[in-house]
């Protein structure tokens, strides 16, 4: 196993809060896929609130913290495009006039990945071995789409899952309407935009929603219950580590 | 026209509940998204003329004297003149002058956002000339009292019963119902104002620093008979529109019908070079061109000098999911979506535009579909930056991310903020495992449900695993 490399799961923020499962379908997943996975205990989050409020001085702070953090590592591996995101495209940006951290932001960028991704593309796996019995539509979330170029691993992996039948969306480039603070600040937009989503959901005739961020899967799932659909929804790490059998995101439990 | 971006939101919440604008905008967001990414796919090097497009016009941004000042010895050397007007007011007067001075009465005009810009139509009906919009589109909203929508698509906010009731309402006679009946009718008012037309006032898509030239492109040929039947044409554009040769422009022509209308190109191309020369069978008599700076040149050499790339096609407009929900009058001034939201806080200054840089999702695909490789996105966030900066962020969200900064730089102290958040939350979503009210949530919980936390931070559990077995290295 010394080969094995040494990989840093990134907690990200709301999988650590809302749903510690995609953490350790993560672990189990790069686990599978040969990798030795640590979780640092001393990370916090991406800084990406603040990069995207405009305030690039709590970004740097929280960017220098992960980049400390996460250094002895060979990759870091989070479940979530728009975290990982940060970590590839805003960090070299954000410490780039800085002559010690930029090259250190950089090394980074360059060994961070997203779960799914780095499943696919830096270990090569083809298949999972899981079964789900359900017909499930992906959410393509835009900074993994169009940020990371995630379309077709996560669509590879989900058609090796056993009893699956992937529904794809009629429009699935568009965005949900969660954009961080935007889902907040601008609360009757986001929910029509979810709506639209939701609606091209409905007509894939998919009865389980899945995707890569857990921050368009909580807005997205709020959504569904606020309206009473039985839609369930996981994130797809869940799916392809077997436990599809988790309570989808908010829904109920039995204890 | 009078910026209104501080009402972004009362605005949005309007245009939300208009069920007219949905069934309008939801039509046209599909028609022009297919027909772009069709074109696109159908040609091989669409991404390589994107490339050598942004190139040639930050070559022109680098060069803008210089090919500004190439530009206008051309026009004069072909007969026209040049004016230069460094803000909307000196545009104003400038053309306000030359109508004065040919003892103008009708007034026609071809579509230019631009003139919007500047306010010209108000102007110049104050001054008593019967102004005449030619495109359908601008003609439509004239009518109806409002400003354009959209930059290409000026009245893409109408319904076509809408319409029919604005015709019949200007027109008399009986209602049109059909698109051919509405077009064959605007076009047989139309035809009549060109003729009568003293000034013909046009946009310039492009304009050539070789020749002298400028150039529109219209799918109704309405540009042309706006500027070939009036007596005196004159050409309003932002000093960022010049290219340097005519054969750059058939590389932008290439990308901007497929960006914008989804076509292979625009149905007219119009190439207009000076005034009507001894022997020619028409055209007018004088030709100028009014360059306005207006706070381009302010943009030169700064984070935002891309955005001088734009050649005003929509796309982003059309691929943004936010301009799609609200339409382009919730944005308040001239240009709407991703672009206006740039431009409008860099012309009419931030503090009375807040709203724009923050009513986006920064989901790129603006960006992802720009025929120039502006990138929105980015410059959205570097708005938000100068916002932050400049102190106008709301108090709230300051204090909040303060707070937040605070904590997310010590680990030990977020954790257990983190811990103690799961376990409130788990309890306030009971068994139905979600919360449907919470006090300072409300900008969740007004469309959402929150979904209810597992009960345990994963770092807590992921210290609580059993060990395995230490495996021998």
């Amino acid at each position: 196993m010394s080969d094995a490399p040494r990989v840093g799961l990134f907690a990200t923020c709301l999988m650590n809060l809302f749903r510690p499962s995609v953490g350790f379908a993560s672990v189990k997943l790069l686990e599978a896929a040969g990798c030795r996975v640590e979780v640092p205990l001393a990370q916090t989050c991406c800084g990406q609130p603040a990069y995207n409020s405009g305030d690039y001085a709590a970004a740097q702070a929280l960017a220098r913290q992960v980049v400390e953090v996460f250094e002895g590592f060979d990759y870091v591996v989070g479940p979530s495009g728009s975290c990982m995101s940060t970590l590839r495209n805003d960090y070299p940006r954000l410490l780039a006039d800085d002559p010690i951290w930029g090259p250190r932001a950089q090394a980074l960028a360059a060994r961070s990945h997203e779960l799914i991704a780095f499943l696919v593309d830096v270990r090569g796996v083809q298949a999972v071995e899981a079964a789900y019995p359900g017909r499930v539509a992906l959410h393509d979330s835009c900074s993994g789409l169009r940020g990371l170029g995630i379309k077709q691993q996560p669509r590879l992996l989900l058609d090796s899952v056993d009893g699956l039948k992937r529904c794809e969306l009629a429009d699935p480039e568009v965005c949900c309407g969660f954009g961080g603070t935007f889902c907040v600040k601008y609360p009757p937009i986001s929910g029509r935009l979810a709506d639209d989503k939701l609606a091209d959901v409905a007509s894939s005739g998919a009865d389980t929603l899945v995707g890569g961020d857990l921050g368009c899967l909580l807005h997205l799932a709020g959504r569904l219950k606020r309206q009473g659909s039985p839609v369930k929804v996981l994130h797809t790490a869940e799916i392809l580590a077997q436990m599809g059998d988790t309570p989808g995101i908010g829904d109920g439990h039995e204890d | 026209m009078i910026n209104q971006s501080l009402k972004f939101k009362d605005k949005a919440r309007e245009a939300l509940a208009d069920p007219h604008l949905r069934v309008a905008l939801g039509k046209a967001r599909g028609s022009f998204v297919n027909k772009r990414a069709e074109l696109a796919a159908a040609l091989p090097e669409f991404e390589r003329l994107r490339d050598e497009a942004r190139d040639v016009k930050n070559h022109v941004l680098e060069n803008l004297d210089h090919y500004l000042e190439r530009f206008a010895s051309a026009v004069e050397a072909a007969g026209g003149q040049v004016h230069w007007a460094s803000d909307a007011a000196e545009a104003r007067a400038v053309i306000l002058g030359i109508c004065e001075r040919v003892q103008a009465r009708t007034i026609t005009k071809g579509k230019s956002m631009v003139s919007e810009e500047i306010d010209l139509n108000d102007a110049l009906e104050a001054r008593g000339y019967t102004v005449v919009e030619t495109d359908l589109g601008e003609y439509i909203i004239q009518l109806a009292g409002e400003p354009p929508s959209h930059i290409i698509a000026p009245a893409v906010h109408k319904t076509k019963d809408q319409v029919s009731d604005l015709f019949q309402a200007a027109h008399g006679g009986s209602r049109k119902t059909t698109v051919a009946d509405l077009v064959t009718e605007a076009r047989l008012v139309l035809r009549d104002k060109y003729f009568r037309s003293d000034v013909g006032i046009t946009g310039g898509n492009f304009l050539v620093a070789e020749t002298g030239t400028s150039i529109i492109v219209t799918n109704e040929g309405n540009g042309d008979l706006t500027q070939t039947l009036s007596r005196v044409h004159i050409v309003t554009s932002g000093i960022e529109r010049i290219v340097p040769t005519l054969e750059d422009v058939s590389l932008f022509l290439r990308i901007l019908a497929r960006s914008a209308t989804g076509q292979e190109t625009e149905t007219y191309t119009t190439l207009s070079t000076g005034p009507r020369r001894p022997g020619d069978l028409d055209g007018p008599e004088e030709f100028h061109v009014v360059l306005v700076d207006n706070g381009r040149s302010r943009m030169l050499g700064g984070p935002f000098q891309d955005m001088l790339r734009c050649i005003r096609c929509g796309a982003c407009m059309n691929h943004c999911p936010v301009y799609g929900a609200v339409g382009g009058h919730a944005y308040g001034w001239v240009y709407p979506g991703p672009m206006g939201s740039v431009l409008t806080p860099l012309f009419e200054g931030l503090d009375g535009t807040r709203d724009l840089p923050n009513a986006c999702t920064l989901n790129g695909r603006c960006q992802s579909v720009c025929p120039v490789r502006i990138p929105l996105p980015e410059m959205l966030r570097e708005l938000r930056h100068q916002q932050h900066q400049q102190g106008l962020m709301p108090p709230a969200q300051r204090r909040g991310l303060g707070v937040w900064r605070f904590a997310a730089e010590r680990p030990g102290l977020y954790q257990f903020a983190n811990r103690l958040a799961a376990r409130v939350l788990k309890g306030l979503g009971g068994r139905g495992g979600r919360i449907r009210t919470l006090p300072l949530a409300g900008g969740w919980t007004e469309f959402r449900d929150l979904p209810a936390p597992q009960g345990k931070t994963f770092l807590e559990l992921w210290q609580a695993r059993p060990q395995k077995p230490e495996e021998p290295r």
